[in-house]
């Protein structure tokens, strides 16, 4: 049997989803958490039903792609749970009624139960059920109240044969229902509802904004370099390193597995960055320099999602982001890169039109540098000085505007208008934080992990027959007379198509100075996507799209790196 | 009702209310704002409007809808 569940974005479907299945999926709060759709199993009396999380929509006529996934995958659904907001019924009763006219069984959670109370909102759900003729379960999904009810009723969904109603006739029932069940007392304003209209006014939005980002630069950085200094260094140079130094006396300090399996050994002694030994960088760049700053800033954007600020940052902007060719939804694409490029790419489905994508998804792979890549980043340029780090960040903050200007006035079309729902603010829940924590530094690791180790290997064997050295000598004009680096760096270069973290620890036994390590750093950020990103982009954009994009990643990279060469 | 004021979303002041008269835009900009539940008929508060021709948040029903400026200006709403 195949469940949908359907129903206005931001509604609480993706927690319902996970409650009955137990397959965690990342849920925020922010319309359009779910761009693609996620299904999983539950067991419904002896059979197994699949159930599928379909992103939110407001309405079976699609607007938009998300909508239209939605309305597609409706034909063959054999039961609909329709998630409806009980703090906002009348919106989201439109869809329901929607539904009720396509002929499919029906039951309805009405979610968000327990925030009607404070907000005066009284449902009378006898009367509710009797006029829509479908079972309704009041659920809070958060906590799981209701869940056992809800997934009782499924085989109790039930199919009307509504008349196909036509717009105005279908708001004017929900009219008639809305009169007949809810009753809304007065009460003053919560001061989180001061913050939440204070956060998309002009002057207090602008300085709340700022405080936010500054907020979470400092705690990103707090965390991570505490994790850094006080976890993973000292459990590496304690514990690990004599352990690995028994391994490489073992192999015989010297020879090709040896080198691919420890690394130099100088002096007696392990450098865990530039070693390069699956056992010394190939762990501790995963694990001492990336993993730290990938907990912190995942903790600190699962935070930030589940209160629902983003939203309002997307509404500050709007009128900015329109000087891109974006409109103000496409910080959260943005944003979500600083974490990685991959899901970013993905959630630039949120945006409307083919060319809104393309210019995001550009501009995120050319100027957000990702978590893995940014931890390196503070860690090794970070070391010669703050301001070089600056350096970094300004340039891709400059080519960032800079490009999206261009390619605002290069392609054809204009940036549709914003319209969204802001969702109010809600205190996130400790306990779907870390979970959506775990979720991602387990997908980093994942990820991360074998392709670094794989590359480690493969880097060492290559070193052993030279071949990097003909590649080097071949590409000598381009980063040495250009970029002003030593001609080796290329190795970095070619590395990072497969990973940028794993790049920037190549540059490591170059020995650059703070100058050249800011324009290494800078042409790792911009130029060409890593493999991950890369797959996402094709599949994203097409072929014909993703070369163009790539093309400019290009150009944009070797521009940056060549100015900042000559002008540092 | 002929010499009723008709103002666009824009023109609003902050906390001001008013119900929705008219939407003068293409078929697919009435579908969307439809499908929020803004359209003709609707009572609407403005809750702020950001500078440089930036979106107007409103409150329609119990939630909060962000509108470009260009789309905002062409919802006709009568003053409360």
């Amino acid at each position: 049997m195949k469940v949908l569940l359907m129903g206005n974005p931001n509604v609480g479907k993706s927690v319902i989803f996970s409650r009955l299945t137990g397959v965690h999926v990342i849920a925020s709060n922010y319309p359009g958490t779910t761009v693609g759709y996620t299904h999983g199993y539950m067991k419904l009396g002896e059979k197994p039903a699949e159930i599928i999380d379909v992103p939110g929509t407001y309405t079976l006529e699609p607007t938009c792609d998300a909508e239209e996934i939605a309305s597609r995958m409706l034909a063959d659904g054999e039961v609909v749970i329709n998630v409806v907001n009980a703090t906002n019924l009348e919106r989201n009763l439109y869809l329901t009624l929607q539904l009720l006219e396509k002929h499919v069984p029906v039951i309805i959670a009405l979610n968000v139960w327990d925030d009607t109370k404070h907000r005066g909102i009284h449902i009378d759900l006898e009367k509710l059920r009797l006029l829509l003729g479908v079972p309704v379960i009041p659920t809070v999904a958060v906590t799981g109240q209701g869940i056992k009810e809800l997934a009782e009723s499924i085989p109790h969904a039930i199919s009307l044969d509504l008349p196909v109603r036509s717009r105005d006739e279908r708001w004017a029932a929900v009219g008639d229902i809305i009169e007949q069940v809810q009753r809304i007392t007065r009460r003053h304003h919560t001061w989180t509802e001061r913050l939440e209209d204070a956060s998309v006014s002009p002057l207090t939005g602008g300085a709340i904004a700022l405080s936010i980002l500054a907020a979470v630069f400092f705690v990103v950085r707090f965390i991570g370099e505490g994790l850094i200094a006080h976890v993973f260094d000292p459990l590496f140079q304690n514990v690990w390193a004599p352990t690995i130094l028994k391994v490489s006396s073992f192999l015989g300090e010297g020879g090709l597995l040896h080198d691919v399996v420890v690394g130099k050994v100088v002096a007696g002694e392990i450098d865990f960055v530039e070693s390069f030994g699956l056992l010394s960088t190939g762990v501790y760049i995963p694990f001492a320099m990336v993993l730290p700053y990938i907990i912190a800033f995942y903790l600190v954007l699962g935070i930030l999602e589940d209160t629902g600020y983003l939203p309002r940052l997307a509404v500050l902007m709007d009128t900015f982001m329109h000087r891109l060719g974006l409109h103000g939804y496409a910080i959260i694409p943005t944003l979500l890169g600083f974490g990685c490029n991959v899901p970013a790419v993905l959630s630039t489905r949120i945006l409307e039109s083919k060319r809104e994508r393309f210019i995001a998804a550009t501009l995120v792979s050319v100027a957000v540098p990702c978590a893995a890549l940014q931890a390196m980043i503070f860690g090794m340029v970070g070391a010669h000085g703050g301001q070089y780090v600056a350096i970094i960040y300004g340039t891709l903050f400059v080519s960032w505007i800079i490009l999206g200007f261009i390619l605002n006035h290069a392609t054809k079309g204009f940036s549709p208008e914003l319209l969204i729902e802001i969702p109010p603010y809600r205190l996130p829940s400790w306990q779907t934080v870390f979970k959506k924590l775990w979720m991602r530094v387990r997908g980093f690791l994942k990820e991360a992990i074998p392709i670094i180790l794989g590359a480690v290997a493969v880097i060492n064997v290559l070193y052993f027959f030279g071949i990097f050295d003909a590649i080097a000598r071949f590409t000598a004009p381009v980063v040495s007379d250009l970029l002003g680096l030593p001609k080796e760096a290329i190795t970095a270069l070619v590395v990072g198509f497969l990973r940028k973290d794993m790049a920037m620890g190549m540059l490591a036994p170059l020995a650059l100075s703070a100058k050249q390590l800011v324009v290494g750093s800078v042409v790792l950020s911009m130029f060409f996507p890593c493999v991950a990103t890369f797959v996402v982009l094709l599949k994203e954009l097409g072929v014909a799209n993703m070369l163009k994009s790539a093309g400019i990643m290009i150009i944009a990279a070797f521009l940056a790196g060549g100015i900042l060469n000559l002008i540092l | 009702m002929d010499n009723r004021k008709l103002i666009s979303l824009p023109m609003m002041r902050p906390g001001q209310s008013g119900r929705v008269i008219q939407i003068r835009g293409g078929q697919g900009m009435i579908n969307r704002l439809n499908s929020m539940g803004i359209l003709p008929g609707k009572k609407i508060t403005k809750v702020s409007s950001m500078l440089m021709r930036g979106p107007v948040t409103i409150q329609v029903d119990r939630v909060r809808v962000a509108i470009g400026f260009g789309m905002a200006s062409k919802i006709l709403v009568e003053e409360e």
